[in-house]
């Protein structure tokens, strides 16, 4: 089993080392999106400190939900996921394979966007920096877990990628970035303590006001580090070893 | 001589529509079966069923006596896909050392593959910039990883030249005479002569199983292209 976890995230790696353009694009992505926002708002720093944080957590978040999707898509489409089950190989290593490679690109993703919008862009965040990382760290984890979860239920890159407005784009509008989720009408409010990417920018927000660890920081912490193992194991269950 | 494969009454849907029907055969150990039928008649269908990766499936396939799919018939199969199933973005050598820890060979497993499909000179070739005939002999090298006891090859030897055949041809003998159990699935009538049993479908259903010889001296023809077209004739309702 950890042999194959093993040679999994090693096989990972090595692809995405091969697809310079897509590990590129993993890594800068959210820091030049993060300049942008920077900018855009130039003269409106109040603005900028206030999003900035909850942005954080959503560009690493959306970037690796993308590519765990298509990723996994894609083992599935040229036959090597079913090349794979066909042997004693199992679903379990393949997916903790995946978690591991994508995981530790995340590592390097998270540390540059940081690094970009805290000394670059000067932003200022109340809460302790540790936790910032680890809040960053964990939502950029998420929406790799989710990726690979919702792949099972893409059968083309077309469909995969309609995900991000079909799935992503909502926990965007619900998560508390546009409108302060307390100020939601009741039904959106309650819809959004589902979503867990709610939780994900609350943290994020919660750490950057004050960095207490009060009760709801640790909430928001909890669910958001179950959410990846529960989604990992839901996209374990539903790689499928039989076809049509 | 124990059978590794037993397939009896197997029946498999798939889009609804009935693509095998009560195919029954077994392959013993140390033999080269011919899987053999016009396009569509369910050859693939066959392999997949044998390798467990087949819904909907109707009646008894076993492998070495677990039943297909288990996690004990899976340590037993090596199984070629007929679409080649590598990741295009990797060198030959990094596919197959992929593929070897998977299934736990080490690394002189990966070399002697690499030499059984003469792909030496492009181990450190991506796959993408190989010929589809070369892209064919890595998913080939996979399926032989491990010498698992017992081979399903789905056409592997399209595309490929005369020289190439024969060495391929030799290889599939000299296994089967070491005791695997090969089932080889083709449409070149030339490449039935060299197994010693054929398995001719049509239409999802089993319309012979003898030995190339044997189907000439029924069917009263010189070659097996004839004889094929006559049992598809008499086989015709
Ligand atoms: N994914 C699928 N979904 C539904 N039906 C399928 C699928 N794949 C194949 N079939 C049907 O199953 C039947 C048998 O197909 P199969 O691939 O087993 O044939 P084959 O003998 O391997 O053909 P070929 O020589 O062209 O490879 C065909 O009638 C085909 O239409
Ligand atoms: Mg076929």
């Amino acid at each position: 089993m950890w042999r194959q976890v093993a040679a999994t995230a090693r096989r990972v790696l090595l692809q995405l080392a091969h697809d310079r353009r897509t590990s590129g694009l993993l890594l800068v992505v959210p820091s030049v999106l993060m300049t942008l926002v920077r900018y855009a708002f130039t003269g409106q720093r109040a603005v900028f400190e206030g999003v900035g944080p909850m942005l954080l957590a959503l560009f690493p978040f959306t970037v690796m939900f993308v590519v765990a999707s298509v990723a996994m898509l894609r083992e599935r489409s040229n036959g090597t996921l079913e090349r794979l089950l066909a042997g004693p190989a199992g679903k379990g290593g393949l997916l903790a394979g995946y978690a591991l490679a994508f995981g530790a690109a995340t590592l390097l993703q998270v540390g540059v966007v940081l690094a970009v919008s805290l000394w670059g862009l000067s932003l200022k965040v109340g809460g302790s920096l540790w936790l910032v990382v680890l809040f960053a760290l964990l939502d950029a984890w998420l929406g790799m877990a989710l990726g690979l979860l919702l792949s099972a239920f893409a059968r083309t890159e077309f469909q995969a990628v309609q995900f991000l407005p079909a799935f992503v784009l909502p926990q965007f509008l619900l998560c508390g970035l546009l409108v302060p989720r307390d100020q939601m009408a009741g039904a959106l409010r309650l819809l959004s303590d589902f979503l867990p990417l709610s939780y994900a920018v609350d943290g994020v927000s919660r750490v950057a006001a004050s960095g207490a660890l009060t009760g709801a920081l640790w909430t928001d912490l909890v669910v958001v580090a179950a959410c990846i193992p529960v989604a990992l194991a839901l996209g374990a269950l539903t790689l499928q070893r039989k076809g049509e | 001589m124990e059978n590794l494969i037993q397939v009896e009454g197997l029946t498999v849907e798939r889009g609804g529509k009935r693509v095998l029907e009560g195919v029954t055969f077994a392959v013993p150990a140390g033999s080269l079966t011919g899987l053999i039928g016009p396009s569509g008649s369910g050859k693939t269908t066959v392999m997949r069923a044998v390798a467990g990766l087949q819904r909907h499936v109707d009646g008894l396939v076993r492998v070495a006596g677990f039943e297909a799919g288990s996690r004990a018939a899976r340590e037993v199969v090596g199984y070629q896909p007929q679409r080649p199933a590598v990741y295009l973005d990797l060198t030959v050598r990094q596919n197959i050392s992929y593929f070897a820890a998977m299934i736990g060979v080490d690394s002189a497993g990966v070399s002697e593959a690499i030499e059984r499909v003469s792909l030496g000179a492009q181990a450190a070739e991506r796959v993408e910039r190989l010929s589809g005939g070369q892209v064919a002999r890595v998913s080939l090298a996979i399926a032989l990883l491990g010498s698992p006891q017992v081979l399903l090859l789905d056409e592997p030897t399209v595309g490929l030249d005369p020289v190439l055949r024969d060495e391929l041809w030799r290889l599939f003998a000299s296994l089967a005479s070491l005791g695997t159990a090969l089932v080889v699935s083709s449409h070149v009538m030339d490449e039935a002569e060299r197994c010693e049993r054929l398995l001719l479908l049509r239409d999802g259903r089993l319309l012979a199983d003898a030995a190339p010889g044997t189907l000439k001296a029924e069917t009263s023809t010189q070659d097996l292209d004839s004889a094929f077209l006559s049992l598809i004739r008499q086989g015709r309702p």
